[in-house]
């Protein structure tokens, strides 16, 4: 009983240890079901959440390259972010208000972000596309950086196809749709 | 937990009292399976599945690089609302357009049944289906001994034979997401390798919209230049 308990108890450290704890996510989606087995990639992935309005985020997993993303793209848009932002930023795991509106998101607390991100959404209008930038500068420090895309499945055609072309504008030919698995039907 | 040393007054022989050190560890090895077995699962079911996708590139691409596809082995989805999906095969001349029977519609399969998209997509990939799943019978007899890169190999070479079944995509405005994974999905489980995601046209606009109307649309509209 002992030596079982013991075995237990390590394998019970092991899994909390290793479990993953997934990003929060501003808003709740309910990704469509595919019989694909492929799991997603531990590491080096950015996701493309795009919610029912057609309003995108982005997610860059490597703390790192977000932070050198941000540190261009605010040069590039002519805005100053300041140490402690960039802690903040770093924290966040979703990137979603324009550039414009940064260094005052990012001063707000912690917990209203989420409330401020869903007002806003990256600018990923033909004038205006930040969206694409944020990708452009993040595969230029790692071109090898898988990029998913994540959207609820009620999500009407022309909002995907949006976020494709625009993916597609900037060479990002292969991507991948994150679904969550239901069993093939028989005998396939 | 050790010895406590009780009485004193009863009697002036003070025998102390031996009590049972041992704690009883079962239910905290009952608690430690439980959480285990919670771990477990939240862990591996917590990942997501990804569903790559290899879209063209949208630079002008030249004539002789296009892939070559037989006319009679494609077949065209154009993803509807409701879930409904119409399609027709190979390529439309002009005679066919005023016909509104010239597509047909059909539904999504689900888990259990064939019935719809799947049913159309095995009959017409028949071949490509039944060397696939010899190929998966072949994998299992030798006990998963197969290497990744000859399975691949020979499932790609199944799957782009010129005579395979080639599908094109089109989902409309009025289709959302799931169809376009659904359709997606298709592909996989009926061993489409040769199939693109294309914008819909206005003919084929036009000849959903003249079955819709049964062929009242197309009475009343021209049959637009472009395909």
């Amino acid at each position: 009983m002992t030596a079982m308990s013991d075995v237990t108890v390590l394998l019970l450290t092991f899994f909390i240890l290793t479990a993953t704890f997934l990003p929060p996510e501003p808003f709740r989606v309910v990704a469509p079901a595919s019989v694909m087995e492929i799991k997603i990639p531990e590491y080096n992935v950015m996701t493309v959440l795009i919610d029912l309005d057609g309003k995108v985020f982005l997610n860059i997993d490597r703390p790192d390259v977000r932070l050198q993303a941000l540190e261009q793209m605010a040069s590039e848009y002519g805005v100053t972010i300041t140490d402690q932002q960039k802690r903040v930023f770093v924290e966040q795991p979703f990137i979603g208000v324009p550039m414009n509106r940064m260094p005052a998101f990012l001063d707000l607390p912690m917990t209203e972000h989420d409330a401020a991100m869903r007002q806003y959404g990256i600018p990923n209008d033909s004038t205006n596309n930040q969206f694409t930038d944020w990708i452009q500068k993040a595969r230029a420090i790692d071109s090898d950086m898988k990029i998913t895309l994540k959207a609820d499945e009620s999500t009407p055609y022309p909002i995907i196809e949006k976020v494709m072309k625009d993916l597609v504008h900037i060479k990002a030919n292969r991507y991948s749709f994150i679904t969550v698995l239901r069993g093939a039907p028989e005998g396939f | 937990m050790a010895q406590i040393k009780t009485g004193g007054d009863g009697g002036g022989r003070s025998e102390p009292k031996k009590y049972d050190t041992r704690v009883d560890f079962t239910p905290m090895v009952d608690m430690m399976l439980l959480l285990l077995t919670f771990f477990m699962f939240v862990t591996t079911l917590s990942k997501p599945q990804i569903m790559d996708i290899a879209m063209p590139s949208d630079a002008e691409i030249m004539e002789d690089e296009t892939p070559k596809v037989k006319e009679s082995r494609a077949i065209t989805l154009l993803l509807g609302e409701e879930d409904k999906v119409y399609y027709y095969l190979g390529k439309i001349d002009e005679s066919s357009y005023s016909d509104y029977t010239t597509i047909k519609e059909t539904t999504y399969s689900t888990r259990t049944s064939n019935e719809g998209l799947r049913a159309i997509l095995l009959e017409r990939n028949a071949e490509a289906v039944n060397q696939m799943r010899e190929l998966k019978l072949e994998r299992l007899e030798r006990g998963d001994k197969m290497p990744v890169e000859e399975f691949n190999e020979r499932s790609n070479k199944i799957k782009g034979d010129i005579d395979a079944l080639t599908v094109v995509i089109k989902p409309l405005e009025s289709s959302n997401y799931r169809n376009l994974v659904d359709a997606l999905d298709e592909m996989q489980i009926c061993s489409v390798g040769k199939y693109a995601i294309v914008d819909a046209t206005e003919g084929d606009l036009f000849l959903v919209e003249n079955y819709r109307t049964r062929g009242a649309y197309g009475e009343a509209n021209l049959i637009p230049e472009a395909r």
